[in-house]
C-alpha cells in the first residue's frame, strides 16, 4: 500500500512537472543556502585553525602597550623593548624553545627595474623557529651577520616572486631604501592568512642592520618566545609577566606597560568567532528552508482543492481519512525531499566553488547532508500535514459534487 | 393498483431502514429532506426510485451509500446500525460491501480505464497481480475488452460508464448504486448500460439500487419506488415483470 502511495505520488508531480519544480524551488534554495554556509564555514574554522597554527604552536607574543584592545588595537604607550629583554628572558625563564626580538617598518624593495611596496623584518634565526618558516633554499644568517649588522636578507615568497620572478635570487643584491643587501636565503609560501593578509610579503633581514642602518634606533618592538610541548603556556606567560615588570620597574599597584600574548587564546577566539558566524548564517539560510516548507503547504492546498472531486471518489469507493492523508502526505514528502536531495547537490557544488574562490578549505562534512536531507523531509511532513488532514476529512458527497 | 411492499418483512433483508429522517440546517432554516422513510430492500432486488427534484431521493441514496448518515431513524445494513457507526466503519462498509455509479462518471481523469477500476482493489490491499486479473475481467465483463490503457478523456460517454460499472463490480459488492447513471447518455448507450446492469442482477444476484428521471429506464427494475416531498408515496412491483 505504501508503495502504491510513493508511485501515486511520483505520477501527480510528474504530471504537474512545471508547478512541482517551482514548489520544490524554495526547499531548493534553503537547503543548497544551508549546506553551502556550513560548509564554507567549517572550511573557515579549518582555515583559521591551521593558520594559527602556522602562526606556531606554544607561541607567545610581547608587545609594549597598556591595555588590550582586541587583535591588533593595541595602543603602544609603554617603552620599546631592546635586545637585552630578549636575552634576559631567553636566560631567566625555562621551558623555552626559542626567543625571537623583532622590529619591523614598511619599505621599498628594489632590484633592477622592479620595485615593489612591502615590509622589513629586523630579527634572528629565532624568528624562523618561533613563526614557523622553513627555508625553500639558501640559509640562514650567521652570527657574524647579525653582530655586524651586515646587508643580507631572506625573502618572503611573495617580494621574491615580485622583484625575481622565475630567476634564482640567491647571491643577488636588491635594495632596500639606502641599503643594500645580499640575498641569502628564499622563504617556503605560508599563503594568505584567514585575516586576508599576505603572509609571505616580507623581507626578512638581521635585526641589528635594520635598527643601525634602516630605523636609525636600537628598539624592539616585539618579542616572540616559544614554549616547548607540554610547558605551560601559561605557566611561561606568568614567568615573563613577573620578569618583564621587575625589568621595567613597575611598582605593584601599577598596571603592566606591555602585554603578552598567547596564541592559544588567539586560536579559541578566532574559531569561536567563526563558528558563531557559521551559525548565524547557517541559521538564516534554515529560515529559507522554512519559507520553502510554506511554500509546499500553500501548493499542496491548492493542489487539494483542484482534486477535490478526484478525493471524493476514492472516499466514496472505499478509501479512509487516513489513505487519503497518507497520499497526500506521501506527495509533500517525496516533492520536499525531492527538494532536498537538488539543494544538497547544489549546495556542495556552490561550496566547491565557493571554497576556492574564498581559498578555504573544503571540507565536506555527510553529517550536515544528512542532517539537510531529514530536515527538507520533516519539512514536508510538518507543512504537507494540514493540507493532507484538509483532504482526508472532505465531506465525500460535497466533494463529488465539486466541479 | 398499489400494493405496498415494504411491509413484507424478509429474513433476507439486505436494507432495511426504519423511521428515517434527514434535517439539513437548524432552526427555521432547517430542511426536511427526508420526513420518515420505512424501506426494506431484500437480497437480489432490482430496485428503480423515482421522484421529481428534491423529493429526497438522492438524499436516500447517499445514506444507503453510508455516504450520510440519518437524522433520526435507522438505518440497518445487514442487521448493523449504519446511523452508530464511525466515518472510518462507514467507508470500510462501501469499501467491502457497495458499488457506486454515478450520472458524471467519476471516473479519475488521466488514469488510464484499468487503472480506475483497479481502484477499489487498491484500498482493498489486493496484491497488484491479482488486481490486474480481475480488473481485465471486469472490463470484459463490460465489453471494454482492449480499451484497457485508454484514458476517460479517449473514452466516449458510454464506455466512461462502462468503466464505472466495471470499477463498481470488481470488488464483487452485495450492492450497487446507481445514481442516474444513463443521465449523461442517449438512448442506445442507456440501453446498453440499463441491459449491463440487468445482466448482473441476473447472473451474479447483485442487489441493484437505480436512480432515474426515466421511466423507460426504471422499467429494467422489478420494484419501483416514487419519492415526493420526503416520504415514500408508491412503492410497487414493476407492473411488466407481472
Amino acid at each position: 500500500m505504501l508503495r502504491e502511495t510513493i508511485l501515486l505520488a511520483f505520477r501527480e508531480i510528474r504530471r504537474n512537472l512545471m508547478r512541482s519544480s517551482l514548489t520544490i524551488l524554495g526547499i531548493v534554495i534553503g537547503v543548497a543556502a544551508v549546506i553551502t554556509m556550513v560548509t564554507l564555514g567549517r572550511g573557515a574554522t579549518a582555515q583559521v585553525t591551521s593558520d594559527i597554527t602556522k602562526l606556531g604552536t606554544n607561541l607567545l607574543q610581547i608587545r609594549p602597550g597598556q591595555h588590550r584592545h582586541g587583535p591588533g588595537g593595541t595602543q603602544s604607550t609603554g617603552a620599546m623593548f631592546k635586545v637585552d629583554d630578549a636575552d634576559a628572558i631567553a636566560r631567566e625563564i625555562s621551558g623555552l624553545v626559542a626567543v625571537a626580538p623583532m622590529a619591523s617598518q614598511s619599505t621599498q624593495a628594489i632590484y633592477g627595474n622592479e620595485n615593489w611596496a612591502t615590509s622589513v623584518i629586523g630579527s634572528t634565526p629565532a624568528y624562523l623557529v618561533v613563526r614557523n618558516w622553513q627555508l625553500e633554499s639558501g640559509r640562514q644568517f650567521t652570527d657574524s651577520e647579525l653582530r655586524g649588522g651586515k646587508g643580507v636578507c631572506i625573502l618572503g615568497a611573495t617580494v621574491r616572486k615580485e622583484l625575481f620572478g622565475g630567476q634564482n635570487p640567491l647571491g643577488n643584491t636588491i635594495r632596500l631604501e639606502k641599503l643594500s643587501c645580499q640575498v641569502i636565503g628564499v622563504l617556503e609560501s605560508k599563503g594568505q592568512s584567514s585575516f586576508g593578509t599576505d603572509q609571505d610579503d616580507f623581507v626578512l633581514i638581521p635585526l641589528r642592520t635594520l635598527q643601525r642602518r634602516m630605523a636609525g634606533n636600537i628598539d624592539v618592538s616585539r618579542i616572540y618566545v616559544s614554549a616547548e610541548d607540554g610547558v605551560s603556556t601559561s605557566k611561561v606567560e606568568e614567568d615573563i609577566q613577573r620578569l618583564m615588570r621587575e625589568r621595567r620597574r613597575i611598582t605593584m599597584n601599577e598596571e603592566d606597560d606591555f602585554h603578552v600574548r598567547d596564541m592559544q587564546e588567539l586560536v579559541s577566539t578566532m574559531t569561536g568567532t567563526t563558528r558563531v558566524l557559521t551559525g548565524l548564517l547557517g541559521a538564516v539560510a534554515a529560515v529559507s528552508l522554512l519559507v520553502g516548507g510554506i511554500g509546499i503547504m500553500n501548493i499542496m492546498l491548492v493542489s487539494v482543492t483542484e482534486r477535490t472531486r478526484e478525493i471524493g471518489i476514492r472516499l466514496a469507493i472505499g478509501a479512509l481519512e487516513r489513505d487519503v492523508l497518507m497520499q497526500f502526505l506521501v506527495e509533500a514528502v517525496v516533492l520536499s525531499s525531492f527538494g532536498g536531495l537538488i539543494g544538497i547537490i547544489l549546495g556542495v557544488v556552490a561550496a566547491a566553488i565557493g571554497a576556492r574562490v574564498l581559498a578555504v578549505p573544503f571540507v565536506f562534512d555527510p553529517g550536515i547532508v544528512a542532517i539537510a536531507f531529514l530536515f527538507s523531509a520533516a519539512v514536508g511532513v510538518i507543512f504537507g500535514y494540514f493540507p493532507a488532514r484538509q483532504a482526508g476529512q472532505l465531506d465525500p458527497i460535497e466533494a463529488l459534487r465539486h466541479e | 393498483m398499489k400494493t405496498t411492499f415494504s411491509t413484507q418483512i424478509s429474513e433476507h433483508s439486505l436494507i432495511e431502514l426504519q423511521g428515517v429522517t434527514k434535517v439539513y440546517g437548524t432552526g427555521s432554516a432547517a430542511m426536511k429532506a427526508l420526513r420518515g422513510i420505512d424501506l426494506h430492500i431484500s437480497q437480489g432486488e432490482f430496485v428503480a426510485v423515482m421522484g421529481p427534484s428534491g423529493s429526497g431521493k438522492s438524499t436516500c441514496m447517499n445514506i444507503l451509500g453510508c455516504l450520510d448518515t440519518p437524522s433520526n431513524g435507522a438505518y440497518l445494513f445487514e442487521g448493523v446500525d449504519v446511523g452508530k457507526l464511525s466515518r472510518d466503519q462507514r467507508a470500510l462498509l462501501r469499501r467491502h460491501y457497495l458499488g457506486f455509479v454515478f450520472q458524471g462518471f467519476n471516473l479519475l481523469n488521466r488514469t488510464s480505464a484499468i487503472e480506475n477500476v483497479e481502484l477499489p482493489l487498491v484500498y482493498r490491499g489486493v496484491p497488484a497481480h491479482e488486481r490486474r486479473e480481475s480488473a481485465l475481467r471486469a472490463l470484459e465483463a463490460v465489453g471494454l475488452k482492449g480499451w484497457e490503457t485508454h484514458t476517460p478523456g479517449e473514452l466516449s460517454g458510454g464506455q466512461q460508464q462502462r468503466v464505472a460499472i466495471a470499477r463498481a463490480i470488481v470488488t464483487d459488492p452485495k450492492v450497487l448504486l446507481a445514481d442516474e447513471p444513463t443521465g449523461n447518455l442517449d438512448s442506445a448507450r442507456s440501453r446498453e448500460v440499463m441491459e449491463m446492469l440487468d445482466a448482473f442482477n441476473h447472473e451474479y444476484g447483485i442487489t441493484i439500487v437505480l436512480v432515474t428521471h426515466d421511466a423507460d429506464m426504471a422499467a429494467y427494475a422489478k420494484r419501483i419506488i416514487r419519492f415526493l416531498d420526503g416520504i415514500i408515496d408508491t412503492d410497487e412491483e414493476n407492473g411488466k415483470m407481472l
